[in-house]
Parts: structure tokens; sequence; C-alpha cells
């Protein structure tokens, strides 16, 4: 190990991972092609469009405004990881049920931020959801079915509570 | 683009910080990264090692000292945006951080990287100017404090020297007649803006004394236009509105003319926060 390359140990949902990383591979490009998970998309790589969002410690974060190496220790989760674990379930048929995606290059990055308000709390007003997700774009939608979706669960949710 | 081969070290003491920055001549140091790694991401910058700061203790944290509200450099601005003790004692701060990016990049930016970058159009170098605080910074010799007004020397250049930290960030605390305003115009929620105003006044009768207006995204730094703040102060938005002077350069986003129209849309909009009563 020099400065160049540095080991480093992690949880990537929910299993323990050690590797050997260069300095300058980006969390989302580690995540991709060094754990083979191509959930996590990469689209401009200066964190503007949240393809690459991921969720590191509990809190969303741009897979590429982050270094693989800052996670030595940290907890991250991704879409496989939360996809699998139910969490989002709901969300995410609700974003197939009223076509809240077309080509869903951005769906993964959308899911999480969506998921991020949710769970919060409450039903955020229609103007929240669209300051919570303005920091992912989607090309294909117009984002209203997006919108509708992340509304229509955070009901749900907030119904099923009573 | 990926960035450029680098060497990478973790910090774990500020002096060590400072050491490893005169070692290395083409060092940088790495806080939230919000904009670092973007910069890295576009090949726009290529140091030879990342010197990683964010292990360093006492770097973070929010606290009321000597009449003035300290915060750690690496405070991120999630922590500032939810503090109770920001709300109540630097009400600006509270106004201006849900501006700033997205949730995703609020959650790793952090305040003194935002100060230490210094993008003209960035929030935070306006609202220190217009709160008239200070920057802390440690460097070979040792801490000392600059006034706001003397950190920002152009575009992305400040008073930070080569081997210099910052470490964090004082403003005054808010009186029960402080009045603060922010306002900005940008194409996305959470981008860049394309002007944005961050002001700071006190109640004086029915009036405004003190009026400070820090533009951003008008020129190389965040600037203070001070005959629009003597016409606001005596109670004249229109000639407060005529005394502008600013001097935009056109870029990507709008050309000068439009952008000094907008400066005198925000500042009407700003006007009236100031003349709010305080909730």
């Amino acid at each position: 190990m020099n400065d160049m390359n540095l080991d480093i140990s992690l949880t990537v949902n929910g299993e323990r991972i050690s590797e050997r990383v260069e300095a300058r591979k980006t969390l989302v490009d580690f995540l991709r092609e060094d754990l083979g998970l191509t959930g996590s998309h990469v689209g401009c790589e200066h964190g503007v469009c949240g393809a690459c969002t991921v969720r590191v410690n509990g809190e969303i974060v741009r897979g590429c405004l982050m270094l693989a190496v800052q996670c030595d220790g940290a907890t991250v989760e991704t879409i496989e990881g939360l996809s699998d674990s139910g969490e989002l379930a709901d969300l995410q048929l609700a974003f197939e049920q009223r076509n809240a995606l077309q080509c869903g290059y951005c769906t993964p990055g959308m899911l999480a931020a969506a998921q991020d308000l949710l769970k919060q709390g409450g039903v955020p007003s229609r103007d929240d959801i669209r300051e919570h997700l303005s920091g992912n774009y989607c090309r294909c939608t117009g984002y209203h079915a997006i919108v509708d979706a992340v509304e229509a669960v955070a009901q749900a949710r907030a119904g099923g509570k009573k | 683009m990926k960035p450029a081969p680098f060497a990478y070290r973790g910090a774990r003491a500020l002096d060590e910080a400072v050491g490893l920055l005169g070692e290395h001549a083409g060092a940088k140091l790495l806080a939230g990264g919000q904009s670092l790694i973007a910069t890295l991401n576009m090949r726009l910058s290529a140091p030879s090692l990342l010197i990683d700061i964010n292990s360093i203790a006492g770097l973070e944290g929010i606290a009321l000292k000597d009449g003035k509200v300290e915060i750690g450099a690496l405070t991120r601005y999630v922590q500032a945006e939810r503090s109770e003790l920001i709300a109540k004692h630097a009400p600006l701060l509270t106004r201006a951080i849900p501006h700033i990016g997205h949730a995703a990049i609020r959650n790793r930016g952090t305040l003194g990287g935002s100060i230490a970058f210094a993008d003209p159009a960035a929030e935070l170098p306006a609202c220190l100017l217009a709160l008239d605080g200070e920057v802390d910074a440690t460097g070979p010799k040792g801490k000392r404090t600059i006034k706001a007004a003397d950190f920002f020397k152009g575009l992305f250049e400040t008073a930070l020297g080569p081997q210099d930290v910052l470490t964090g960030i004082r403003v005054p605390v808010a009186s029960k007649d402080t009045r603060v305003g922010f306002a900005e115009l940008a194409r996305r929620h959470g981008d860049y803006a394309m002007v944005g105003l961050a002001a700071s006044a006190h109640a004086d009768g029915k009036g405004l004394a003190d009026v400070r207006l820090a533009f951003f995204g008008v020129g190389a730094t965040a600037v203070r236009t001070k005959k629009a703040e003597t016409a606001l102060a005596s109670g004249n938005i229109d000639a407060a509105v005529a005394a502008l002077d600013l001097d935009p350069p056109d870029d990507l986003q709008a050309s000068g003319a439009t952008k000094k129209h907008l400066a005198g849309v925000l500042l009407r909009r700003v006007a009236k926060q100031l003349y709010e009563p305080r909730s």
C-alpha cells in the first residue's frame, strides 16, 4: 500500500468488504467497477444530475463527489440493498404503476432521494417533493408522474399508521 | 471524466495538515469535497496530494462565544440548516442554506469549504460579508483571524496562504433589532445563482440602520453596494435600486444587463424582508 492505492474496509448493503482502491477512484466507480453494483448510475460526474445518489452512514450523498477511500469504515447502501431489503417496495410499485420512469437511468437515484424525504415522516407538499428531488434530473417523464408517485406513497404510508 | 492520479493522506491533527501543505507544493485540502471533487473529475484541478481533514478533531460544531456564533470549518450544511442555535442567533444562514445545492450535497458540503473555495456565485461568502463575519485560519506561524471584508480577494482567491487551514467562521449574534434578508434567482432550485443577495440591517425606529447588502454571482467576489445601502437606510427603495453600482459581466447564465436588472428585482424582495418585524 502507498498513498496512491489504499486498503479500505466498509460495509456495503450489509456485507463486509475489504478492497485496495486507487485514491482517485470515486465511490460510484468503486461500487460499479470493483463490486459490480451497477444499479448506481454515472451521469454528469460533477454533482448536478443525481444519478449516482447512494446512502453513506444513513444519509444520501453523491457517489461521484465522494472518494472510495473516504468510505473506509463507512456503511454504504446502494439501490441493490435498498431494493432487496424491501424498504422501497411500495415506492417502486408506485413508480411502475404511475409511469414515473421510462428509460430508468435516473430511477435508482430518484428512489434514494425520494425515500430520504419520505423517511422524515408526514406527507410533504408537492412543492416540498419537487424541492427535495430538485437535485435529480429526469429527462423522460417531465417529473409530474414522479411527484404523483412520491405523494401517493407518502399518503399511503401516513394512512397506514392510523 | 475521471480525476488525474493523486496521492491521499488522512490528517489527524491540524499541525499535521499544515506540515503536509508545506512539504507538498501541489497538495490540496479535502473537506466536504462537493466542489473540489467535481473539479477533479472535470480535470480543472490536478493536485498531487489530497490531504483529507475530515478526521481532525475540533473543527466541527456550532457554539456561542463572546457575543459571536462560532462555526467549525467542518460543520456540514445540513447541521447548520437544522441548528436551533443558528436559527436563533444567525438567522441569515438559516435562510440561505436551503438554497445551497441539494439535500445530498448539503449532507457532505462544509461551511468552511465554501468560504475557503470562495466561489463568486456561492451563498456563504456573501452571507459572511453581509454579517461582517470573520474567518479563523491556522498556518505555520499559528492562528489568525481575518475579517470577511479582507478575506475575499478575487476570483476563487482569498487571504489564505498556501499553508493555511481555515478552521472556522464567526458571525455576530443577532440582536432583537437585527433584520436579515436573502433571495436568489437560479434556473433550478439548488443550482448556483444567476444573481443572489444576502443582507443584514438593524431596525431603527420605523427605518433601518447599518444596512449591508452583499450581492453574489455578479463579479469576481461577492460585493457590497454601499450607495444602495445608504439609500435603503433612508427608506427609499426606488432610490436604492437606482443606486446599484453593479457592473456584472456576461456569463453562461445571463447577460450583464439581465443580471443587473435581476439584482434590482432581488433588492426589492430583500428590502421587504428587512422591513418585516422579527418573528
